[in-house]
């Protein structure tokens, strides 16, 4: 075990996996000379040059049908989008032609590709750069999607994304790059669609996505020491495929359900969760899930603006105290 | 031409254009009779520059293909009977039913795709071409698309990245004069097709699509020099179609002169008068040489009517390739309902493959749906403009 930041997790898998497989390439936006817009990809130009580590023009969507094509004829791609926004450049790539191509092609060809890129809001970068969009992707049959929240769940999924034979939507977090956590040392993996249990309670369910996670963990922490009340916090560290048996066996513990995400309250992560929640263990719930997430705006620059159109521990105890009937839920919805 | 081709290769181009029209006919026929649904792209009039371009391939390049690709997938070698069922949806089409008319896919051909938007295969060939060239391999891409996909964005960056990064692919823009309904001169500024990767880094030429030896004669200098010099070079191959741009067309964006002036240099009319000039082969060949392409053709229509339409157990395949894991964990609906079978076939084997059951299906597309009789009222009509598709 080591003490990482996420970022340096994130470039250990790289390492590790350039180093075990020479198919995996990488190639993306000042992902070499630069070192990466975020730093991930620090040194990795140096150690295998820059046939394997390829700066790209600025052209998310061919970008990611380089990678395709690639990925479909013997090569593991790694491409990685500056921001989540620009993704939105490559969804004709990503949606028509990655999650696809396997269907319609009858089976005849994979697409194990990996697309990385960030996402969140906190840094002032207003309305194209700081969404979190991970339901957009969860929407497309045919697509993985991977939302680690710790740098040991970055290091272990993006190592699993790698040798997925599937196209995998790799979602990391902006917020999330320089933060500290144990990373086993060497091969590490985690499974995807095993959901990791951050804390143990029997009162209520709290799901957190992506960096919602460590939200959650917070208003966890804070409705023991204030409240009395032990929420279970749940991370289901992949959208798709997803982990529905570990949040249903506490849910069926605990009877109370809150979701809380970064993302757009309609069709949303939590839209989809409670859905399923109600659909599937509608007896055990006494009171109805209950989300909290973005505000239902495009996120401002203004930082008093930003602060409260994305969730914080607050509104997670609210809603938990209000699933519970403690209290009533004030704002559920950020903003 | 430095690279003639003997008079049995030219048998054989001859022998495959009149496979490609007599299919596409054929095609054309089964549609009508809703026998085929969705769209369907012809490609008579291009056959030339089909068979041209992919004879100067070896049989270790890729070809990847649009929207209208019945004859790619047939000059790559893929039986007529894999891509009649599939425009009929059936369990032995190449694609196995889930592709139909614009996502026709043969791996062992070397044949990556029917791709149904236009512009999203160029990335994906130069991806291929990527492959190619890290793996150390010789083999080359060749990438067509039409006029109307030089518009696109995908045009100007994947020409720029593959200039960029010297990749082995070899981009055709085969211009049959029309996007859907637009002309050139109505779509694109530069109608000098041939010019428009320039600014690129990629040079073109321009090989006269209707002649199946010029084409075969210019993509086979430009594919040894992409080998060769690793770079990308673009070819505009002038044909024309005559044909609506699909069957739902009434063709009112040109006259019928102007069809009638190209169909006078109908490709495979021309190629055929100039073989029996040229002694190679004689009137009595050419007619067996169509009697044999009709006989394929009726070959492929009798083997896709009586394949089986894919199982209803059999939606949920392929979507993820699976490696062991459990389907529900990936889908979020009740599979098992609207399959009439449990989420993995019961074993997880998949019963979807040719030659695996299917006997649950319809035995038969007797029924005419309502979409299609809708869309073949619009064509048979004409009424409608072709500023819709539907």
């Amino acid at each position: 075990m080591a003490e990482l930041r996420y970022r340096e997790a994130l470039r250990d898998a790289l390492l590790h996996e350039m180093r075990r497989d020479e198919r995996v390439v990488l190639m993306g936006e000042d992902i070499g000379v630069f070192g990466g817009a975020f730093k991930v990809t620090e040194g990795l130009l140096e150690e295998f040059g820059e046939a394997r580590v390829r700066d790209t023009p600025i052209s998310e969507n061919t970008i990611v049908g380089v990678g395709v094509g690639a990925a479909m004829t013997g090569l593991r791609p790694v491409v990685e989008l500056m921001t989540i926004n620009f993704s939105l450049l490559a969804f004709d790539q990503i949606v028509n032609h990655a999650a696809h191509i396997h269907y319609m092609f009858g089976g005849q060809a994979s697409v194990p590709l990996v697309v990385r890129m960030p996402q969140g809001a906190g840094h002032q970068l207003g309305p194209t750069h700081s969404h979190s969009l991970e339901a957009m992707f969860l929407h497309v049959p045919g697509l993985l999607v991977a939302v680690p929240s710790t740098p040991a769940d970055a290091k272990g999924l993006l190592t699993s994304a790698i040798r997925d034979e599937n196209p995998v939507i790799f979602i990391e977090h902006e917020s999330l790059y320089a933060v500290r956590g144990e990373v086993p040392d060497g091969e590490h993996l985690v499974h995807f669609g095993a959901a990791r249990v951050a804390r143990r309670g029997d009162d209520v369910t709290i799901v957190g996505i992506s960096r919602m996670a460590l939200t959650a963990e917070r208003a966890a922490e804070t409705l023991a020491a204030e409240h009395g009340v032990q929420a279970e916090v749940i991370d289901p560290r992949t959208l798709r495929p997803l982990d529905l048996d570990t949040i249903l066996a506490s849910v069926a513990r605990t009877n109370r359900c809150v979701v809380v995400e970064e993302g757009w309250p309609h069709g949303g992560v939590g839209a989809n969760l409670a859905t399923l929640i109600t659909e599937q263990a509608f007896d055990d719930l006494d009171a109805p899930v209950t989300r909290v997430t973005g505000a239902d705006v495009p996120m401002p620059y203004s930082k008093p603006l930003e602060d409260i159109a994305y969730p914080h521990e607050g509104q997670v105890v609210a809603a938990a105290l209000s699933a519970l009937g403690a209290r009533p839920a004030g704002a559920a919805t950020g903003g | 031409m430095d690279r003639l081709p003997d008079a049995d290769s030219r048998r054989e181009w001859l022998a495959t254009m009149t496979l490609i029209r007599r299919f596409e006919e054929r095609a054309g026929e089964m549609y009508a009779r809703a026998k085929i649904g969705g769209f369907l792209h012809l490609s008579i009039g291009e056959e030339a520059t089909i068979v041209g371009s992919a004879r100067a391939l070896r049989d270790s390049d890729y070809l990847v293909s649009t929207y209208r690709s019945h004859g790619h997938a047939l000059v790559r070698g893929t039986a007529p009977e894999r891509v009649m069922a599939e425009l009929f949806g059936r369990v032995d089409g190449c694609s196995h039913g889930r592709g139909g008319s614009m996502h026709m896919f043969d791996l062992e051909h070397r044949f990556m795709g029917g791709y149904g938007i236009v512009g999203g295969n160029l990335p994906i060939a130069a991806g291929i071409a990527l492959a190619s060239d890290l793996q150390g391999l010789d083999e080359v891409t060749l990438c067509t698309f039409g006029d109307g996909a030089s518009n696109q964005g995908t045009f100007g960056e994947t020409l720029n990245l593959a200039a960029l990064w010297r990749l082995p692919v070899l981009f055709m823009v085969i211009n049959n004069q029309f996007g859907m309904g637009t002309a050139l001169r109505r779509h694109s500024a530069v109608t000098d097709l041939q010019r428009k990767g320039e600014s690129l880094g990629v040079p073109g030429m321009r090989c006269d699509g209707m002649d199946v030896m010029d084409t075969y004669s210019v993509v086979c200098d430009a594919l040894s020099r992409v080998r060769e010099e690793r770079r990308p070079l673009l070819v505009e191959a002038v044909t024309y179609r005559f044909r609506g741009h699909s069957m739902a067309d009434p063709e009112q964006y040109r006259s019928r002169e102007e069809v009638e002036r190209w169909r006078e240099r109908d490709p495979l009319g021309v190629f055929a008068r100039q073989l029996i000039r040229e002694g190679v082969i004689d009137e009595q060949e050419r007619e067996r040489i169509d009697q044999e392409a009709i006989a394929r053709v009726d070959a492929a229509v009798e083997f896709a009517d009586s394949s089986p339409f894919p199982a209803p157990d059999s939606l949920y395949d392929d979507v993820y390739v699976l490696d062991g894991e459990v389907r529900h964990a990936y889908a979020s609906d009740p599979v098992e309902e609207r399959t009439g079978g449990p989420p993995d076939g019961g074993d997880g084997a998949t019963a979807t493959r040719p030659g695996a059951a299917g006997e649950d299906a319809p035995a038969a597309n007797d029924e005419i749906p309502q979409q299609l009789t809708d869309a073949l009222a619009v064509a048979e009509d004409g009424h409608e403009k072709a500023g819709s598709s539907f």
